[in-house]
């Protein structure tokens, strides 16, 4: 079945949070610090307040005092990275605004700064262990030692953060782009003081978050004061640099890896020490669990897994995509490829030796236990693994595997939906986002299938917190697990008697539900000019069932282009004083249709029903993890240069 | 600093339709704040992703990167003119598409490339939108889609 709100978006109607036009509505910006670090000594707005054309302007001097971010303020006066608001303006059109902030007089008192992820200030340790590290180490009879790095990555979903709101008398309405109206409902309600009855936020289509529109950013508070102050709706839309400044990026990590193993490639040791770049604030929804991948992938009796957060002068981290196990499946799975050349073992094979049949983290089986040895197969099939063709002349063509396991995909409940059925028709009503992924599609398919009708007789509302059934936030790869056993729950009711009203209910308390997947990539490498270009990926991931195989094959083909991109060109550079030097998407180099490699999805339907009623699992983050992993591997064989370093950079392949 | 507005006439879709602008206001958005067609979108507002193209004199265009008063008699052509066209069928049919922000743009970047070569290449279709970013990633699916409207599939 094809996606349902197909038709809105080849039109162009389909409505974003920056296509609402209300009347009387103006347009904001935000004015950002300069400086890496630095007090203000003295604000003065008042040319710009002067401004024509100008309705409201806002500043630590004037506006309320709301605490954000840990010990700061929504407007504070110490200034903790290029980009951390400072103050806002709104006007008649974002041309006044721009022209406006400008006039805004700031001095400063410049602060020490610290930039890179070696000099930042360290957080309290987190710390995992199993067994006794020592004695592994001293068992095992091969141990690979390996630090490796993965670079601050940016979002850059092309529809930037931002929101239009309005009161209407005592109450706002906000039209945002998020991945969580109910995360966002009350966390504005919260800062503004509100009943969070008194919020209402509608989100009915978005322009990409990859977990960066998690949670509720200044903005939201920021437009709905701005609103206030004017009395009129104010629409805040973010530029493409403030968006690659100040509303999250995925955390830089550097990861010592110690693997120690038997000659018959029996893990028994892992011992990780992993920094963590979290940027100037901790803004909620990192969720990096970095050491996470570690202790569930293999398995492996001693195990030592040490994460360290360190703040530093820059953007604040937040989830990006599988945040945490995409950095440390480059690491661990690099790791798995160097211990199976030290072994001289098929590096498949040495992946089946270590198959892991419970999460050892809580002592559980997982739901379906053989579903990764099953990816393993399929992508090894899809491929034709260890098939490889040669290169020509200077290019070297190489072949790579990397797998991965993913925490999320399992569901989040709480969560409601109501399906009205009449004259053959149905209606399912959620207060779910669809963030792109075609989470609305899937639940019509859901009802549709309960209740016996064509899919194109239901219809779905969802995007509105109103509707007042609670949704979570759209991560995790959670939606569909979380959201499609309560549709599926209504539609058996309203089967019966015309309308009905489901609710997720627990996920089992006596197993553990995972995702994972595995991916083969061949590259060219050009050993002349550095050049890699990947030929071809196949991938095979864990979803449970697959309820439409058009989607799951999309967000398989997206995952692994946006991992591409982080294997071999995304990287925010910053200088010494905490510049981002590639804050557009000119210079941050995202894939482009021109990259494009052969992408072969294998992925099967694998229905998980110890793990929900419909038997399905999310597909949203996994298949960006195992990429960047795959592609090292696969440059390795090529022409035998171990990149520890991402991303892949000609400079790191020849000289 | 106030501005004086500058009257302009766009022709849009076949219609003229006239504005009141400042000078520099760009194509972009005249047409998404004074004309209401918001189709073409804004995403970087500097020439580097294309989720703005709209068509002038049949050519793809970034209107970001436009001044509204130079288009005045020019023909422009957005996202909003076309009504079911090949391509949007091919779109949906190929599922070119995730979230949909930079959708209208990768349409009217292959609605120049097919109105002068009805029938292109792989290599002509990922020429026209390469200068379209798609973060979702949908590259596959979009060049699928360009091929399914070439009449082949
Ligand atoms: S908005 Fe015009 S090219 Fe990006
Ligand atoms: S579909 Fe989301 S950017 Fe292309």
């Amino acid at each position: 079945m094809k996606r349902i709100e197909g038709p809105e978006k080849v039109t162009g109607r389909a409505h974003y949070a920056c296509d609402v036009r209300l009347p009387g509505q103006l347009y904001a910006r935000v004015l950002r610090s300069p400086l890496p670090h630095a007090r203000i000594t003295r604000i003065d707005a008042a040319r710009a307040e002067r401004l024509a054309g100008v309705h409201a302007v806002l500043s630590s001097a004037n506006a309320p005092d709301i605490s954000w971010y840990e010990e700061s303020r929504l407007f504070d006066r110490t200034l903790r990275f290029i980009g951390d608001e400072l103050a806002a303006v709104a006007g008649e059109s974002e041309e006044i605004a721009e022209d406006a902030l400008r006039l805004i007089e700031v001095d400063y008192e410049a602060l020490p700064c610290a930039v890179g992820l070696e000099d930042g200030v360290r957080g309290k340790p987190q710390l995992q262990r199993r067994g006794d590290i020592d004695n592994g180490l001293r068992e095992a009879e091969v141990v690979v030692d390996a630090v490796y790095t993965t670079q601050t990555a940016l979002h850059n979903a092309l529809e930037p953060h931002g929101c239009t709101a309005h009161w209407e008398d005592d109450s706002l309405v906000l039209h945002e782009s998020t991945q969580g109206i109910f995360a966002v409902r009350d966390e504005v309600a919260e800062k503004l003081g509100m009943p969070k009855e008194r919020v209402r936020v509608i989100t009915q289509h978005m322009g990409g978050g990859f977990g960066a529109k998690q949670i509720a950013w200044k903005h939201s508070v920021i437009a709905a004061l701005l609103a206030k102050r004017a009395g009129r709706p104010v629409q805040l839309m973010l530029e493409r640099e403030a968006e690659n400044l100040a509303v999250g990026n995925r955390n830089a990590t550097r990861q010592r890896v110690r693997l120690g193993a038997k000659r018959d490639g029996t893990l028994c040791a892992i011992d990780v020490h992993i920094l963590v770049q979290s940027g100037a604030y901790l803004v909620g929804g990192e969720d990096s669990d970095v050491i996470g991948a570690y202790q569930t992938l293999y398995r492996c009796p001693h195990l030592r897994a040490e994460q360290v957060g360190v703040r530093t002068n820059t953007g604040p981290a937040v989830a990006f995509r599988a945040p945490g196990h995409a950095e440390a499946i480059f690491a661990l799975e690099s790791a798995m490829d160097e211990l199976s050349r030290a072994l001289a073992m098929d590096p498949i094979e040495l992946r089946l030796r270590n198959y892991a049949t419970e999460d050892q983290t809580k002592g559980k089986p997982y739901t379906s236990v053989d579903s990764l040895r099953r990816c393993y197969g399929q992508v090894k099939a899809a491929f034709d693994w260890p098939e490889r063709r040669m290169g020509q002349g200077s290019k070297k063509r190489g072949i790579g595997f990397a797998a991965h396991d993913w925490a999320g995909g399992g569901g989040w409940p709480p969560a409601e939906a109501r399906v009205e059925v009449a004259d053959g028709a149905a209606r399912v009503v959620t207060a779910t986002q669809d963030i792109g992924t075609g989470t609305g599609t899937a639940l019509c398919q859901i009802a549709a299938d309960e209740l016996g009708l064509p899919a194109e007789r239901v219809s779905i509302v969802l995007g509105d917190t109103r509707e007042g059934l609670y949704s979570p936030t759209s991560a995790g790869s959670a939606t569909l697990a979380t959201l499609g056993p309560a549709v599926r729950m209504a539609a058996a009711k309203a089967k019966k008697s015309g309308r009905g009203k489901g609710s997720r209910v627990k996920n089992p308390k006596d197993k553990s539900i995972r995702t994972c997947g595995a991916q083969c990539v061949e590259v060219e490498v050009d050993t002349e000019t550095g050049e890699v270009r990947v030929l071809r990926v196949a991938a095979a991931h864990d979803c449970g069932r697959v309820i439409n195989p058009v989607l799951v094959e999309s967000q398989v083909i997206g995952g692994i282009t946006q991992g591409l991109g982080y294997a071999l060109s995304e990287e925010r550079m910053v200088d010494a004083c905490g510049l981002v030097l590639n804050a557009s998407l000119e210079e941050y180099k995202v894939q482009t249709a021109a990259d494009g490699p052969q992408l072969v999805n294998a992925t099967q339907s694998m229905p998980d029903w110890e793990a929900n009623a419909t038997g399905a699992k999310g597909i949203g983050e996994p298949p960006l993890i195992p990429t960047a992993a795959a592609v090292a591997n696969a440059i390795f064989d090529a022409i035998g240069v171990r990149v520890r370093d991402l991303p892949c950079k000609r400079e790191r392949l020849i000289g | 600093m106030s501005v004086p507005l500058e009257s302009v006439t766009l022709r849009v879709n076949g219609a003229e339709r006239a504005v009141r602008v400042e000078p520099r206001r760009t194509l972009l958005d005249a047409l998404r704040l004074d004309l209401g067609l918001t189709g073409a979108k804004k995403a970087c507002d500097m020439g580097n992703c294309g989720a703005c193209t709209v068509l002038l004199d049949g050519r793809a265009v970034y209107a970001c990167l436009l001044l509204a008063i130079d288009c005045a008699g020019r023909e422009i052509a957005t996202v909003e003119g076309l009504h079911d066209d090949p391509l949007q069928r091919a779109f949906i049919e190929a599922d070119a598409f995730q979230c949909g922000f930079c959708t209208p743009g990768q349409i009217m970047s292959l609605k120049a490339l097919f109105s002068r070569t009805p029938a292109p290449s792989d290599e002509e279709i990922v020429r026209a939108v390469s200068g379209n970013l798609c973060r979702c990633g949908a590259y596959r699916n979009i060049v699928r889609a360009a091929r399914i409207a070439a009449g082949r599939r």
